[in-house]
């Protein structure tokens, strides 16, 4: 008998017992479902991590002052800086392979004409633009003399722009950061969210001079060159671990740290830390794959037990079906095939279910869901392979019962 | 001599039950020419249906030969057996064994989906047969929607589509009332008059005098083994019988 003639039977056999059939395949269902659901959401927590490392380049180091505690925590953030704009000069000139852009940064209320605005002030140089690969929409960045003397100018984002001067041009106006005017001389590009999901648009630069001395700074601060934090980008295709190593020797050196001191600084590889964020959305990937193998495990035992009870029910049926011919292979592919259309229908309403629920998490958590054809195929191979699997046992019990037994069975 | 169809020679069957051996068949050596209408007779668990289901090539004998239409189908096993059946017999049973839920035209086909017959020429065939049992409105009905008898014809279409040598019938008529008895050995009657060799299990002897030779068993023995000269036409008796009521 050929593969649609046994579809066929299959298929009517199934129809007998629908409340049954149905029943049957629901650890399927679910399990499939789970997998869909699974690398949906795996799929998509992935893509956004990507895109994230890609948006802000793979090759990004973030120095920050005061040590890593045993828990990671800094200490003496704010009060204590042990960088210096120096370090952030000293890695330029000894390191070529890397561009630093030294940062101070704080809040600060800004106003212009009527409107005004709290967003942060971001004291830095126009290597600043480079490391993060930010282009300016419009104007232009700092000159050297603006940098050096304290000029009161400033470069703003995107958010700034829309909250303070709605419809206006922004360049050339002059807005007032804690009462001190500052002219725009340029406008950032959009940059979106960042990874941990603040608006990377809500930003007022200006040169780190005038941040220490006008808006953020303290005497104290302005004594020491102080900075927060130094960026840094490694040339592109350079090993940027390598790069990470040459940066902490330096400032360990400048910093005269004895051999067995630990660093007075927190040295930080972007990607890694987002790597570390994918780690955590994996575990939750991998909890629901434990999910789907259970269940996908006992669909297949029920499947198993059902297609049991079935050749048992039939025995009469299947002791006639050898009578008028049927060999060994006949009676083995119809209850194969009952079997593997049981877990395929189970499989292709779990697929239904899966990208449904996906759909919805989607929309509900807002999480990010990657729908992709390979995860629907895998989720059929997998139901596929269930069912011949746990259908074979039940199959090949049928087509090895002896003719004359199974048509005397009551 | 013309080769006989069938051809057993100290046929034995035992079955292990514990720690017995149980004789079902102790030496049967039966000839059957082509074209014969036997019936097979004795007490129950003499042997009938052990010697039917070597004769079908169901079981294999413990020891003994079997040659059918000059095959020695004694030395197959598992799927050949199965090809013998699919090709050469026609089983007729007493619980007529139809498939539930499915039509009597798909019923008749289903020894031909096994020869590998296509759909086309399996449906042909399969009407014509229902059309030879009497049945051929009754094609697309399923088993729960005819009668005994209706359903043990649809069987005996079943038998012969395949054009068999021989149709084994182990009490056709167990399960059937006298009057739709009658019908049933009529057509196997009219079948035998086609050339259609028939061996046939009864326990009644209103069945078996429509028969041309008798074999009574006993304990896996044949006992007796005579010709009837002159078998009753079943399809008279039905005559009379519509008389008289
Ligand atoms: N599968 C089996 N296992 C054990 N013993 C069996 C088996 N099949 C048949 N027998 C035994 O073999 C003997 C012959 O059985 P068989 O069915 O051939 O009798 P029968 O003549 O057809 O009887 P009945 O007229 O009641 O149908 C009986 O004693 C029966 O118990
Ligand atoms: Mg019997």
């Amino acid at each position: 008998m050929n593969v649609l003639g046994l579809l066929r039977v299959a298929l009517r056999a199934l129809a007998v017992n629908k409340l049954r059939s149905a029943l049957t395949m629901l650890g399927i269902i679910i399990g499939v479902a789970a997998v869909i659901v699974m690398i949906a959401v795996g799929g998509g927590a992935q893509a956004r991590v990507e895109e994230q490392i890609r948006a802000l380049g793979s090759n990004l180091l973030l120095i920050l002052s005061g040590a890593r505690t045993q828990s990671g925590v800094r200490l003496g953030v704010g009060s204590n800086y042990t960088l210096s704009e120096d370090d952030a000069i000293a890695i330029n000139r000894e390191i070529p392979e890397a561009i630093a852009a030294p940062a101070l940064r704080g809040g600060a209320q800004v106003i212009w004409g009527n409107s005004n605005w709290a967003t942060q002030i971001y004291g830095t140089t126009n290597h600043y633009f480079d490391v993060r690969q930010w282009q300016l929409a419009d104007g232009r960045v700092f000159e050297p003399a603006e940098l050096s003397g304290a000029g009161k100018v400033c470069i703003v984002g995107q958010t700034v722009v829309r909250q303070l001067f709605a419809d206006a041009n922004p360049i050339g106006q002059v807005i007032r950061i804690k009462r001190v005017p500052f002219t725009v001389i340029g406008v950032l590009e959009n940059k979106g969210q960042s990874m941990m999901g603040t608006d990377q648009d809500d930003i007022i630069v200006v040169p780190i001079a005038t941040a220490r001395g006008r808006v953020l700074g303290s005497a104290n601060l302005a004594k020491q060159r102080a900075v927060s934090t130094i960026w840094v980008k490694v040339a592109d295709d350079l090993d940027t671990k390598a790069v990470e190593e040459q940066v902490r020797a330096l400032l360990r050196q400048r910093h005269r740290l004895q051999a067995d001191a630990e660093d007075d600084f927190s040295l930080r590889n972007l990607a890694e830390i987002m790597a570390a964020r994918e780690a955590s959305s994996r575990v939750l990937a991998l909890l629901l794959a434990a999910v789907a193998s259970v269940s996908l495990v006992v669909g297949g035992i029920g499947i198993m037990n059902i297609m049991l009870v079935s050749v048992t029910e039939r025995t009469r049926e299947i002791g006639l079906r050898m009578a008028v011919g049927a060999r060994t292979r006949d009676i083995l592919g119809q209850f194969l095939v009952e079997a593997v259309t049981l877990s395929l229908i189970g499989g292709l309403a779990g697929i239904a279910i899966g990208v449904g629920a996906a759909v919805a998490i989607a929309q509900v958590a807002g999480w990010r869901i990657l729908l992709s054809p390979e995860s629907v195929l895998l989720a059929v191979a997998f139901a596929f392979a269930i069912g011949v699997f746990f259908g074979f046992y039940p199959a090949r019990k049928a087509a090895n019962l002896n003719p004359v037994e199974a048509l005397r069975f009551e | 001599m013309p080769e006989n169809l069938i051809h057993t020679r100290e046929l034995v069957k035992t079955y292990r039950v514990g720690d017995n051996d149980i004789r079902a068949l102790a030496g049967v050596s039966v000839d059957i020419a082509r074209g014969e209408f036997t019936c097979v007779m004795g007490p129950s668990g003499s042997g009938k249906s052990t010697f039917m289901n070597m004769l079908g090539c169901l079981d294999r004998p413990s020891s003994g030969e079997y040659v059918l239409g000059g095959r020695r189908v004694s030395e197959l096993q598992g799927d050949e057996l199965a090809e013998v059946r699919n090709r050469n017999i026609g089983f007729v049973f007493q619980t007529f064994n139809l498939l539930a839920r499915t039509a009597a035209v798909e019923n008749v086909e289903l020894p031909l989906v096994y020869a590998g017959v296509p759909l086309r020429e399996r449906r042909r065939r399969a009407l014509e047969m229902l059309a030879l049992v009497g049945l051929a409105e009754r094609a697309d009905h399923q088993p729960a929607q005819l009668s005994g008898g209706q359903q043990q014809r649809v069987a005996i279409a079943r038998a012969l589509v395949t054009q068999p040598l021989l149709i084994l019938a182990d009490e056709p008529t167990g399960a059937l009332d006298s009057h739709t008895s009658l019908e049933i050995m009529a057509l196997l009657q009219d079948l035998n008059l086609r050339g259609m060799t028939v061996v046939l299990v009864t326990h009644e002897a209103d069945v078996a005098r429509f028969a041309r030779r008798l074999l009574r068993f006993r304990d896996g023995h044949v006992v007796e083994d005579e010709a009837n000269a002159r078998p009753e036409d079943a399809q008279a008796a039905l005559a009379t019988q519509k008389a008289a009521a």
